[in-house]
């Protein structure tokens, strides 16, 4: 089994398409700090909108890495489900469309076995991608635009507030997030390999998990009463920007942030148990297709 | 004689279309077992159901004398296959292609090893090639030579001629030979080219719209005193039955309008006179030269038959 | 006895009437030379910022200042939101910033201590300030709690406890209330995670809301000799 998800690794890390999302990410958080860099403050001031006539705050001490790496984050982590589907709709369909798919399934090994290396090594694609990322956009930026406390701009409900996290509280506020991150993007990872069960060319698959996706984003994000009450529970998508309520620090009855504390942990652990039972329900119609699956490509 | 394939009964039909209809036959140790039919015919689907690929939807499979289904992973150990065209991984080299399907296998094999498996099939001095610049042919010794890395017991080719030019098909038939004769594999090999077949298998199954219609040793099926006859009876159905219980007959098929049978060309008049016996009313008798023929006419006809082999 | 008692409440009546009763101009230079003491001083403390939509750590603050005018609040570490008008927090430089106008307004309560109350009207008419009123201790000469208003930041208040310092005028704990404006993003500009825990789905008209900030602090050095280097 090892040497099985040894091999997809192997299939991946040769294939020129798996570098597009690398490469996307890269361009994509270089730009993002080289115009930060060079004009965050305009961002600055369209954040805090009049907040700074009350205040006086040093614009140049909010654009830190911390705040750098959450920005990239926001943006980035609604495309990088395009660039998972990119390897994961590819899994079982590319094979079929190569025409080694049959010839992977005369190999003694189980459909299930290799439906489970394919998911693990999306999965591991998935990790690695975030890795690249946290390695950019948040190691990176710490290196450019230094550390100092946090500041989440948030729209809660009808409310708008600014948080402020100190900078030695951030830090694990970012594993849990990268963490959680790659539970949502599994769950697009494994859409992608369900979808690939039925297809024979990667195209297909590929272009119904981003269309399923995005769908469903822009649902989510249809910001109506009854929308928000009635059709966003059902949206995986919903729960996919989950992460950040990592980033949601507690508050004590005084309004001051309490440090270590998450405002809504529940939520998030609804939320992440959520997203698992995509993964659960995905991967398990999955299986059961590719097991009953005629192999006629 | 040991029995490497046992296929018995098996159908398979996709929605209401049977692409393979009540078929079995045995593929002896040692066999070159050729597998012949026109395209469409259901050879591909029945090498996909031998190796897993296709769930049957009713019959058995025997494979080393074991049912297929619940030992799947020990038989598939024993048996190498190309399936159709063999399209590898384009981005990887030969070499490597090879080397990723021997350790599918659960084997790591040395780079001299593989270099050798590499030469039998002729493209040790293309190893390091991406298979994306490979002609058919190469591709198609590469699909060889991956069947073939872990050394099984029984190989399945299924059209490895197909889109090759007339060197590579001498070179695969050459090839195929070779396994048989110096590494005593068994094989089974598919075409819709009985040319093809004749001159490498020893024994042979016809196949015509998911049905067997007749099977083997090429020797007395090619026979030039063995003939098929094609005879038309008042009631063929009756005819056919009748002919069942005759015991001078091998096979026979039922088709739409005439019976035919394959048999020596002096025992014509035996055949008439048993089913005159039995109050048949015989409206013709016709003679195909040679197999050949008979494959040719089977391919163009669009009817359906009832094979019966004793 | 009663007579004694009498007289003795008498006396001391007639002690707050003259208190009470002296000169407005008096009790302001009084308070002004009582300030004039401190040539400098460096503050440590807290700062606690209380408005609806910040939701800021307790930030530890330094205050510096140094006669006759520069004053400077810093925080130690982190980001900090200083409120405008914040600068105002000191008292000290106030009577050698302006000239003014002093008006009597009478006396008032201020955690039940009774006070005088004066408003300041600066003389100069380009000046930022447009009024400012004191809440002044007659007793022990110390600023209870200051209403400005000017024409930058709007209006706001301090209310100042005096404890340890009180004999410098320097007070331990300042509250400082002001006027914010209410803070809102458009929709769909963060991407935010709802967990369906907001509590006004339906919206509000954009209104003003007021803030306090608690700065208290435990230690003052004073008349050190601040270097200017702090100001910058």
């Amino acid at each position: 089994m090892f040497s099985l998800l040894q091999i997809e690794l192997f299939k991946i890390s040769r294939r020129p398409r798996t570098y597009i999302g690398f490469a996307a990410i890269t361009a994509i958080v270089l730009i993002f700090q080289f115009a930060f860099k060079a004009d965050g403050e305009s961002y600055m001031n369209l954040m805090l909108q009049n907040v700074q006539d009350s205040f006086d705050l040093d614009k140049s001490k909010a654009i830190n890495g911390y705040f750098m790496c959450y920005i990239i984050l926001n943006t980035l982590l609604v495309q990088v489900p395009i660039l998972v589907t990119l390897i994961a709709g590819d899994a079982i369909s590319g094979e079929a469309n190569m025409g080694t798919l049959r010839l992977m399934l005369t190999k003694p090994y189980s459909r299930s076995q290799l439906l489970f290396v394919k998911f693990l090594a999306a999965f591991l694609f998935t990790v690695f991608l975030l890795i690249w990322i946290a390695i950019l956009s948040l190691f990176v930026s710490l290196l450019i635009f230094g550390t100092d406390d946090m500041l989440i701009f948030r729209v809660k409900g009808d409310e708008s507030q600014i948080l402020q996290i100190s900078k030695d509280d951030v830090m694990w506020r970012y594993f849990a997030a990268f963490g959680y991150a790659a539970v949502a993007l599994t769950v697009i990872a494994t859409l992608g390999i369900l979808l690939s069960v039925f297809a024979e060319n990667s195209i297909g698959p590929i272009v119904a998990t981003i269309c399923i996706v995005l769908f469903f984003t822009i649902v989510s994000n249809i910001n109506v009463p009854v929308i928000d009450k009635h059709v966003k529970p059902w949206l995986f998508t919903s729960y996919m920007v989950g992460w950040k309520g990592f980033f949601y620090i507690g508050i004590d009855n005084e309004g001051q942030p309490i440090k270590g504390s998450l405002e809504n942990w529940p939520a998030i652990r609804n939320s992440l148990l959520i997203l698992i039972a995509h993964i659960g329900t995905f991967l398990g119609i999955a299986f059961y297709s590719f097991q009953k699956k005629d192999i006629l490509s | 004689m040991t029995p490497i394939i046992e296929v018995n009964q098996l159908c398979k039909s996709f929605d209401r279309f049977n692409a393979v209809n009540n078929l079995s036959f045995t593929v002896n140790k040692g066999d070159i077992f050729g597998f012949l039919g026109e395209n469409g015919a259901g050879k591909s689907t029945t090498i996909r159901m031998l190796l897993t690929l296709i769930q049957p939807t009713s019959g058995n499979i025997q494979l080393f004398g074991e049912p297929l289904q619940q030992n799947r992973k020990s038989i598939l150990q024993r048996v190498g296959a190309v399936i159709e065209k063999p399209d590898l991984y384009k981005y990887l080299s030969a070499y490597e292609n090879l080397n990723l399907f021997a350790k599918m296998s659960g084997l790591k094999l040395s780079k001299n090893t593989l270099m050798q498996q590499l030469d039998v099939v002729g493209l040790a001095d293309r190893s390091h090639s991406k298979v994306k610049t490979f002609s058919q042919g190469m591709k198609q010794r590469l699909g060889i030579a991956v069947a073939l890395v872990h050394d099984p017991q029984l190989i399945m080719l299924d059209e490895p001629t197909n889109g090759l030019d007339p060197q590579g098909i001498v070179d695969i038939r050459n090839l195929i030979m070779r396994l048989s004769q110096e590494r005593g594999k068994t094989i089974l090999v598919s075409s819709h080219l009985l040319s093809e077949i004749e001159l490498i298998a020893n024994r042979l199954l016809i196949i015509h719209k998911g049905e067997k219609v007749v099977e083997g040793s090429v020797k007395s099926l090619l026979d030039p005193a063995e003939t098929i006859i094609k005879i038309e009876t008042s009631d063929n159905q009756h005819a056919f039955e009748l002919l069942k219980k005759w015991e001078h007959l091998e096979n026979a098929i039922l088709n739409e309008n005439e019976i035919h049978i394959k048999m020596h060309k002096n025992e014509t008049p035996f055949l008439v006179r048993f089913l005159t016996e039995n109050k048949m009313d015989i409206f013709s008798v016709k003679h195909v030269n040679s197999l050949e023929d008979y494959f040719l006419n089977l391919t163009k006809s669009d009817t359906h038959v009832q094979p019966f082999t004793n | 006895m009663i007579k004694k008692i009498a007289c003795f409440l008498f006396l001391f009546f007639l002690f707050q009437q003259t208190i009470f009763a002296q000169d407005i101009n008096v009790l302001l230079a009084n308070i002004k030379t009582k300030m004039n003491k401190i040539k400098d001083y460096e503050a440590e403390g807290q700062m606690k910022t209380k408005v609806v939509f910040l939701k800021l750590p307790v930030a530890a603050v330094k205050l510096y200042f140094k006669n006759p005018n520069k004053f400077k609040l810093k925080t130690s570490k982190g980001i900090s939101f200083i409120p405008k008008g914040a600068v105002n927090v000191n008292m000290n430089s106030l009577f050698n910033e302006h000239n003014f106008t002093v008006i009597d307004a009478g006396a008032d309560n201020v955690n039940n201590v009774k006070v005088r109350v004066v408003k300041l009207l600066p003389n100069d008419d380009n000046s930022d300030l447009v009024l400012s009123t004191l809440y002044i201790d007659p007793i022990k000469l110390l600023i209870l709690k200051n209403k400005t208003t000017t024409k930058e930041n709007g209006t706001y208040e301090l209310t100042m406890n005096y404890s340890k310092y009180s004999s410098y005028g320097l007070p331990d704990e300042i509250l400082f209330s002001f006027n914010t404006k209410d803070y809102k993003l458009p929709k769909g500009l963060t991407f935010d995670f709802d967990d369906q825990s907001a509590k006004n789905p339906l919206s509000k008209t954009n209104k003003a809301s007021k803030g306090e900030v608690k700065i208290s602090l435990n230690k003052y050095y004073i008349n050190k000799n601040l270097s200017d280097e702090f100001f910058k």
